[in-house]
């Protein structure tokens, strides 16, 4: 019997699952794919949002302000990449600048420090590729760029480290309400636990659906498509460049990652796959049109690759978190669409705390507050990292042309906790396969790697789990003639 | 570390231009290779038909890599595998890592860029659909196949014509996989025609002119393609869409220069070839920096990459001896009806010690035609073409004596000119 299973490892699922461990109890995560940080947790725009978006007074509003206020602490103690680098809110018209001006003043209520309105000359120092067109921005210093790998599995190795058990390739199917507990059905077997807590992402309103009656949930997947720019085009702008949001959503933004690319998205398409993470010619036109409203001579032919990712939007665009009214011990954390990756901190600490409150659960006296991420030798001096080379050879030995990434590192990626186990997987963790060749020269050495260092053939590996093979077998095995066996 | 001549990349040009800066005299030369041996790409390029032109017969991939790396070794030019070059300064300084040295620092007097090329991935091309397992650039299939002995699919439509998916279309073929298609965008292929023949036509494998991959479906593992042929805009024209039922998708599009390095010490690109814009000697805007091979621009034959690199080579031997001559006299090669860049972009006829090569490719096939080259206005080579393709790659000799024939040269011209 479990006190507590989280269903869902993505970053909600796994900052419950971090602020929970602060606390005595059994605690689970059930995830359905190969690893954390599968569903929208991977492909969204990275942003960790200051809070001027959102309806004053909303809880998407309070989560996102306190989220912000808390990453660059979190950052630290986790050890994921995060940047402070500032949003700018950019208005193409003197028509809508009452917009822009109704949007500081949300911003204001809400609790975002040190908001300003900056005019065309100013905002042309800051951002020269900004449109020329364009007559004011909404300038935000406290928004930020993050890791959403390495911040959501930064939360799920600290939520292990403390305690909390995580299992894969795990699908829920059903639940069963006993007398203070709740069984979960699937695929994988059943599990008993005195709470659950639903951070499924765009399944949350499915398995919400199947404990309660009173109200039901309806998400909408979301889908937005995005473009990821070569590094060479780093600084085309330093900020986070919104576009003043609409009636169709916040526009297209254009964006710095944290790794010194250009990120340009997302579309904003309402779609009813679930799974529907396909982008689509139209989809891809339509991104590539929309982000050259705000900047100009946006370097779009330096796209090394392009993906989507599907919000999980709930009817009313508001975050649904607490206990369902007809289902005790079920606690809902659905619709969190952005700034979902903002506010995971503080969703994470506030379902902790309402566990802690309403389960009694004590404090644990060993907590382990802080994580260290992964070692890259890029950030030592020459000095420290020669040693480093001396005391462990696999860190001399490129891997990852395009991103220099190590041996080393990926077997580091690969052997920690929660340690890494397909293609994909070793790429969200060392970015080994993130670069301009998107992996044509590395792929074929990391499935070796993974091959050796998880005691399989390299016709087990896959690119992200399940039937996702990368090889289906040897030369010539479908001839009969050669045929062994 | 210091060395007369550093050449980053082992491969067919830097191998080439190795062995010609030793026979040209230099004894302090040093070969950066990031891969386990020498001999870059060609070692998984198992099929025959390499050095005809060196060597007056068919070789595979890894022979015609063999004949060079031996006589790496027999000349004792070091060499150091498994060595990434992480940087190079302006001033020639490169940093370097493998697992034994470590980080390891090399000033060199003169540096040979000769890194290669890369494929273009499925993100730069941004074909829609979903991102299973399944799809390979046709390189990197070929490193499974040549070199592991995987077979990455079974039934594959390969979008590209360039000479590798070609190469790969009879590859996959020979190993037991089915390949139903390969769709080219454009009206004509970017590949040799010789490999048409003998790798698709010989097979059956139906070549689809303008067209190209408009979805992937399958969310794990690739399910399925569907291609549409496109327009005269290269847009895919709605109605035309053929589904395939596969499993695997592999992408020869176009090979790119791997110029990060270059870019990274200060050397100017071209638009046009990707590669650093070189003069005669095949020296970029950096004295004493040269380049050769598909870091330059693309080639199709080996052969010649073999031949430009010993160029650099020699003229990199030169400089350890001369010195940076100065660029004064330098006369931009121009040209007009079809070629879209010339190596070398520049010639200053006082620098020519040997007859020169200059290579290029044109924009679009033409038919019965005639290149020639002008030194102001006379025609000094003219050649008949039948057919040019931007598949494959023209060159035109311009001789040490046509140029010292023109001891005022103020016009260095070719013209693509109907037949």
């Amino acid at each position: 019997m479990y006190d507590v299973i989280i269903i869902g490892a993505g970053v909600t699922g796994c900052a419950v699952a971090r602020y929970l461990s602060r606390y005595q109890g059994k605690m689970l995560v059930l995830e359905r794919a190969e690893d954390v940080c599968c569903g929208t947790s991977k492909a969204n725009s990275a942003i960790i949002h200051a809070g001027f978006d959102a309806a004053h007074g909303s809880l998407m509003a309070e989560m996102n302000v306190r989220g912000n206020r808390m990453v660059p602490q979190l950052a630290r103690d986790l050890d994921f990449p995060f940047q402070m680098n500032g949003s700018l809110v950019v208005c193409m018209s003197e028509e809508d600048m009452p917009r822009l001006r109704a949007l500081y003043e949300n911003g204001v209520k809400n609790g975002v420090e040190r908001l300003e309105i900056v005019d065309s000359k100013r905002l042309h120092e800051m951002e020269p590729n900004v449109s020329k067109n364009a007559v004011a921005a909404l300038w935000a210093p406290t928004g930020g760029i993050v890791c959403p790998f390495n911040m959501t599995i930064a939360l799920a190795e600290n939520a292990y480290a403390n305690g909390v058990e995580f299992r894969f390739n795990t699908k829920v199917t059903g639940f069963t309400r006993g007398s203070g507990c709740w069984t979960i059905h699937t695929d994988g077997g059943d599990f008993q636990t005195r709470y659950v807590v639903n951070a499924a992402g765009v399944y949350a309103d499915v398995l919400h659906n199947m404990v309660s009656e009173e109200r039901k949930l309806h998400i909408t997947p979301r889908r937005g498509d995005y473009c990821l720019l070569d590094k060479q085009t780093g600084g085309f702008v330093s900020h986070t460049v919104f576009q003043l949001p609409g009636k169709l959503g916040k526009g297209v933004l254009v964006s710095p990652t944290v790794h010194g690319n250009i990120i340009v998205g997302p579309t904003a398409i309402d779609i009813e796959d679930r799974d529907g993470t396909n982008t689509t010619a139209a989809g891809l036109d339509d991104l590539i049109a929309k982000a050259g409203i705000s900047v100009d001579n946006l370097p779009i032919r330096q796209t090394i690759t392009s993906f989507a990712g599907l919000r999980a939007h709930e009817d009313h665009h508001e975050f649904v978190i607490g206990e369902v009214g007809d289902a005790p011990g079920f606690i809902d954390c659905a619709g969190i669409e952005s700034p979902g990756l903002t506010s995971a901190p503080a969703i994470g600490e506030t379902v902790a705390e309402l566990l802690r409150e309403k389960m009694g659960l004590a404090e644990k006296e060993n907590f382990i507050a802080t994580r260290k991420g992964l070692l890259d030798p890029k950030t030592l001096s020459r000095e420290e990292y020669q040693a480093l080379i001396r005391e462990n050879p696999a860190y001399g030995q490129i891997i990852c042309r395009c991103e220099q990434v190590t041996e080393g590192e990926i077997i580091d990626a690969i052997r920690r906790p929660l340690g890494a186990r397909s293609l994909d997987g070793v790429k969200r963790r060392t970015r080994a396969g993130m670069g301009r060749c998107q992996a044509g020269f590395c792929s074929p050495r990391v499935m070796e790697i993974l091959a050796r260092e998880l005691g399989v053939s390299q016709a087990e590996i896959t690119k992200c789990g399940g039937a996702s093979r990368l090889i289906v077998g040897v030369n010539k095995d479908s001839i009969g003639e050669v045929r062994e066996g | 570390m210091k060395y007369e001549i550093a050449i980053i990349g082992g491969g067919p040009a830097g191998l080439a231009a190795a062995i010609a800066a030793y026979d040209a005299g230099c004894r302090s030369i040093l070969i950066l290779e990031r891969d386990n041996q020498l001999g870059g790409i060609l070692n998984q390029c198992i099929h025959n038909g390499f050095g005809l032109h060196t060597f007056g017969e068919e070789l595979t991939g890894p022979e015609y890599a063999a004949r060079f790396a031996k006589q790496v070794l027999d000349r004792g030019i070091e060499y150091k595998l498994n060595t990434m070059v992480l940087s190079i300064s302006e001033d020639k300084k490169i940093t370097a890592v493998n697992r034994t040295d470590g980080l390891i620092e090399i000033e060199a007097t003169a540096v040979i860029l000769a890194m290669g090329c890369r494929e273009r991935s499925r993100g730069a091309l941004n074909i829609p659909g979903f991102r299973p397992a399944g799809i390979y650039s046709a390189g990197t299939a070929q490193r499974l196949v040549n070199i592991e002995g995987f077979l990455p699919g079974r039934r594959v439509v390969i979008l590209g014509s360039g000479d590798i998916g070609l190469i790969m279309a009879r590859r996959m073929t020979l190993e037991g996989a089915k390949v139903l298609v390969v769709a080219e965008l454009m009206p004509y292929s970017g590949g040799l025609k010789r490999n048409i023949v003998q790798c698709l036509n010989d097979f059956d494998i139906p070549l689809k002119l303008s067209h190209t991959v408009v979805d992937i479906q399958g969310r794990e593992r690739v399910t399925g393609v569907t291609i549409a042929e496109v327009g005269p805009d290269r847009k895919p024209i709605p109605g035309t869409e053929i589904h395939y039922d596969c499993d695997t998708l592999l992408l020869s599009c176009g090979l790119l220069p791997e110029n990060e390095l270059s870019r990274g010490m200060g050397v100017t690109i071209s638009p046009v070839t990707n590669g650093p814009v070189v003069d005669e000697s095949l020296q970029t805007n950096i004295p004493g920096v040269f380049a050769a091979g598909n870091v330059l621009h693309v080639h199709d034959l080996v052969d010649f990459v073999s031949e430009e690199a010993a160029a650099a080579g020699r003229a990199a031997a030169r400089y350890l001896e001369q010195g940076a001559q100065s660029g004064a006299g330098e006369i931009n090669v121009t040209f007009e009806g079809g070629p879209r860049y010339t190596v070398p972009a520049s010639i200053d006829p006082k620098r020519v010690s040997d007859d020169l090569v200059i290579r290029f490719r044109v924009g679009g096939v033409m038919k019965n035609r005639r290149v020639r080259l002008y030194l102001d206005d006379e025609v000094v080579v003219s050649r008949k073409r039948p057919v040019m393709a931007p598949g494959e790659m023209e060159e035109l000799k311009l001789t040490k004596e046509a140029l010292a024939a023109h001891p005022d040269l103020k016009r260095i011209h070719i013209a693509v000119e109907e037949a």
